[in-house]
């Protein structure tokens, strides 16, 4: 059953899972406008990463990921591309034509017993080790989610106590570029 | 050299460099600098409403009716949340609004201060735009892209928040020649190549039907002029949305009225039929498209659309052209002449049947009503306030609900802004005060809000503002004493259970008239309502007129929730059962 009226039937259609990328004047309240976009309109972010890219014309770069299905998504970039701070919008699906990374924190607090077998999964991950001592360390783990989410399964029962993460960052493979109405690369 | 202006004097020189004439608006603390700079200055006139939500909808009703941005001026707090309900209704209707709001001193921004609100988070998501000038040097540019956001691409509402001690310090002033917003565009020009197919279509369709809204008021005066050139080249029928009224003359009889919830059999017949659906500047609302996955099953659609977001938001299109209505649809009829000279004639027989079809819909006279001699029914009092004001320039508002419908219905526009309504917030209290906005911006015409008694009690107090400036606005309230879209929703969907829809207490109109300093006048039976009509339009002053009509009247045809175009309910004796899916929707 559909719960309105007036949404399109969209029973048939796949949810996707996306990151959109938005290129914004990085002024005071551009974040709420985005973020409020998505809970106004009844749309999910599952995590958000915001920082300012480019000092010189003052842009920062929105990285959300998300999920919908394929008219959702294009109705995402459709509103977002109409705030006025915003200079263009992307979406990058996860296949082969994009990197996608993400940074992790986490923080083990053990015996030496459960650090040292800790300590052997992380080698298995690669991450770096940050802030040792006799009783805790810091690992640092760069990753798509996946394997973080799969790193994290596997040092749980060893001591890990707390967790950050950035979430996804995407970027197109190759030469390809995104450009604003003006032409220039973003 | 630059001199430098106080905030005020940036304010007062930048709103005269854009034209403005009036502003609409309330004083309070936050803002006394700006109207003490509007006391030193003759330019610039302001009309003192009663509530600030009253300045915003007849910021609204002078925009829509003259095409240029109503400017709306209150303080923090109240003033900046009572806006917020114009704001929405702006938004949603697509009407260019620039309101400068008040705020506390920035030193007290974040403390609780009194009378302060966070203004531009409060209306972040309903306006097209906002600002809060913390630099005074920064004011002047601020409000230049203010007046050029609202109404440019698709307009909207948008908010300037100046805090009191930006108002009071000296600054430079920037003329707007030098202001670029490098991460706004507009979509002016249609992609010619969309153009093309949109023709092509056009020239390949038996059923063709146009479907037209508010966007072609938005693309100005010439817009309904080529819509009419448009129409006529190339013979096919043509349906309205509530916002459209007025873009094509009501009367002409390749017009089918309006379509939708309450629309005509006619239109909404041949829009659930047709093989070729021309939509422009119509958002497929839900009032208009009733049960999506049942509209207009066979056809193929073009949505001519300043606003990328609405291509395929509802329904999905094979050809869409984002682009200035006035500016696409002179294209088409440029391609139309020079690939299909002749189209109309040549073109005849192929939708011939089509038109026959159309003409059996018609003859079901789906907006027919039955007056007898006891009392007045509300269709009657439409219809017959149009006959004695058709000869002149009126201008219509309405509030929300049945009388609503009945004057979209019933009351038949020859051109564009002349009809100013809330289709899509649907704000009871818009009328009166979008009135005094139309009588202000056109002083010499006649200007009627078409009310219902409970509607109009919503901003009552705009009567006192009407006065004051000697504006002679008239009130035509149908009283039948419910909220009767309420009534009929309760009658048809929840057991007649007339839940708070009845007002057991009504002021009387004609004393409440009198009282604001106003006219009062009452028909109680069709055989005077004629003469009382009449009186009402010679008194030069503004009027309440207490039309009382039949009370358990409902507005009919009506397409159901959850409900096809051709699934409409034609009157009261054909209910057709609702389902429970059908019932959890407005």
């Amino acid at each position: 059953m559909s719960k309105s009226a007036y949404s399109v039937d969209i029973s048939e259609e796949k949810l996707e899972r996306v990151i959109i990328v938005a290129w914004v004047d990085n002024e005071a309240g551009v974040l709420a406008r985005v973020s409020g976009l998505f809970s106004g309109r009844g749309y999910n972010i599952e995590s958000l990463a915001v920082a300012k890219v480019d000092e010189e014309r003052n842009i920062s770069r929105i990285t959300i990921s998300t999920n919908g299905t394929k008219s959702v998504i294009e109705q995402i970039k459709a509103q977002l591309l109409k705030l006025v701070p915003v200079h263009n919008v992307a979406d990058f699906k996860i296949d082969e034509n994009s990197i996608f990374k993400e940074l992790a924190l986490i923080k083990f607090v053990a015996d030496s017993e459960k650090l040292k077998q800790a300590e052997k999964i992380c080698i298995d991950f690669k991450v770096e080790f940050l802030d040792k001592t006799s009783q805790s360390f810091i690992a640092q783990i760069v990753n798509t989610r996946r394997e973080i989410d799969d790193f994290i399964k596997k040092a749980k029962p060893f001591g890990l106590v707390s967790i950050t993460r950035t979430g996804p960052l995407a970027m197109s493979k190759g030469s390809e570029t995104t450009r604003d109405n003006k032409g220039k690369v973003l | 050299m630059n001199t430098e202006l106080t905030g005020a004097e940036i304010v007062f020189k930048a709103l005269s460099d854009h034209n403005v004439e009036y502003i609409f608006g309330y004083p309070g603390g936050a803002v006394l600098p700006l109207y003490d700079q509007l006391f030193k200055q003759k330019k610039i006139k302001h009309i003192l409403v009663r509530h600030e939500q009253g300045a915003g909808h007849a910021a609204e009703g002078y925009a829509r009716s003259s095409g240029k941005p109503g400017i709306v001026l209150v303080t923090s707090g109240p003033g900046a949340t009572n806006m917020v309900t114009a704001l929405t209704d702006a938004y949603m209707d697509s009407i260019p609004l620039v309101c400068i709001t008040g705020q506390v001193p920035t030193h007290l921004i974040g403390t609780d201060a009194f009378q302060e609100c966070d203004t531009t988070g409060i209306t972040r998501p309903c306006t097209k735009h906002n600002w809060l000038v913390k630099d005074v040097n920064q004011l002047a540019e601020t409000i230049h892209k203010a007046f050029r956001i609202a109404t440019t691409g698709r307009p909207g509402p948008v908010l300037i928040d100046i805090p009191k001690d930006i108002q009071f310090k000296k600054g430079t002033y920037k003329s707007s020649e030098t202001i670029r917003i490098d991460s706004y565009q507009t979509n002016f020009k249609g992609d010619p190549v969309q153009i093309e197919k949109a023709v092509e279509l056009i020239a390949n369709s038996k059923k063709p039907i146009f479907y037209t809204g508010g966007g072609v008021i938005n693309a100005g005066e010439k817009a309904s002029e080529s819509l009419r050139e448009l129409v006529a080249l190339t013979g096919f029928p043509i349906t309205s949305t509530l916002q459209g009224l007025g873009c094509y003359p009501g009367e002409d009889s390749q017009f089918l009225g309006m379509l939708g919830m309450h629309g005509t059999y006619e239109a909404n017949n041949a829009m659930h039929d047709c093989d070729l659906m021309i939509n422009i500047g119509a958002r497929f609302d839900d009032r208009i498209t009733g049960m999506v996955s049942k509209f207009s099953p066979g056809s193929k659609k073009i949505h001519i659309d300043i606003d990328p977001s609405s291509i395929n938001k509802v329904v999905k299109v094979d050809v869409a052209v984002v682009g200035d209505a006035q500016s696409t649809m002179s294209s088409m009829i440029e391609i139309i002449k020079k690939k299909y000279p002749g189209f109309k004639s040549s073109n005849k027989e192929k939708i011939s049947d089509w038109w026959k079809q159309i003409e059996t819909w018609r003859e079901k006279k789906s907006l027919s009503f039955n007056q007898g001699k006891k009392i007045i029914l509300p269709q009657h009092a439409v219809h017959r306030l149009y006959e004695l004001t058709k000869n002149q320039d009126t201008f219509i508002t309405t509030e929300v609900g049945q009388h609503q419908m009945w004057a979209a219905q019933h009351y038949k526009f020859s051109k564009p802004n002349r009809w100013m309504t809330s289709g899509g917030l649907g704000t009871m209290g818009y009328g009166l005060p979008a009135a005094i906005g139309v009588q202000i911006a056109h002083p010499k015409k006649l200007v009627i809000d078409i009310a219902g008694e409970a509607s109009i009690l919503m901003n009552m107090q705009e009567l006192s503002t009407a006065v004051q400036y000697r504006l002679p606005v008239k009130i035509f309230i149908l009283n039948n004493e419910y909220m009767g879209m309420v009534r009929q929703w309760q009658e048809l969907l929840h057991d007649k259970n007339y839940s708070e829809s009845y007002s057991e207490a009504l002021p009387d109109f004609v004393k409440l008239a009198e009282a604001y300093g106003a006219v009062g006048i009452r028909a109680n039976k069709p055989e005077e309502l004629d003469e009382k009509i009449k009186e009402m339009i010679s008194v030069d002053k503004p009027v309440i007129f207490d039309c009382v009509v039949k009370k358990e009247e409902n507005c009919f045809p009506m397409i159901p929730s959850g409900k096809a175009h051709n699934e409409m309910i034609l009157g009261p004796d054909e209910k057709e059962s609702i389902s429970e899916e059908g019932k959890v929707l407005v």
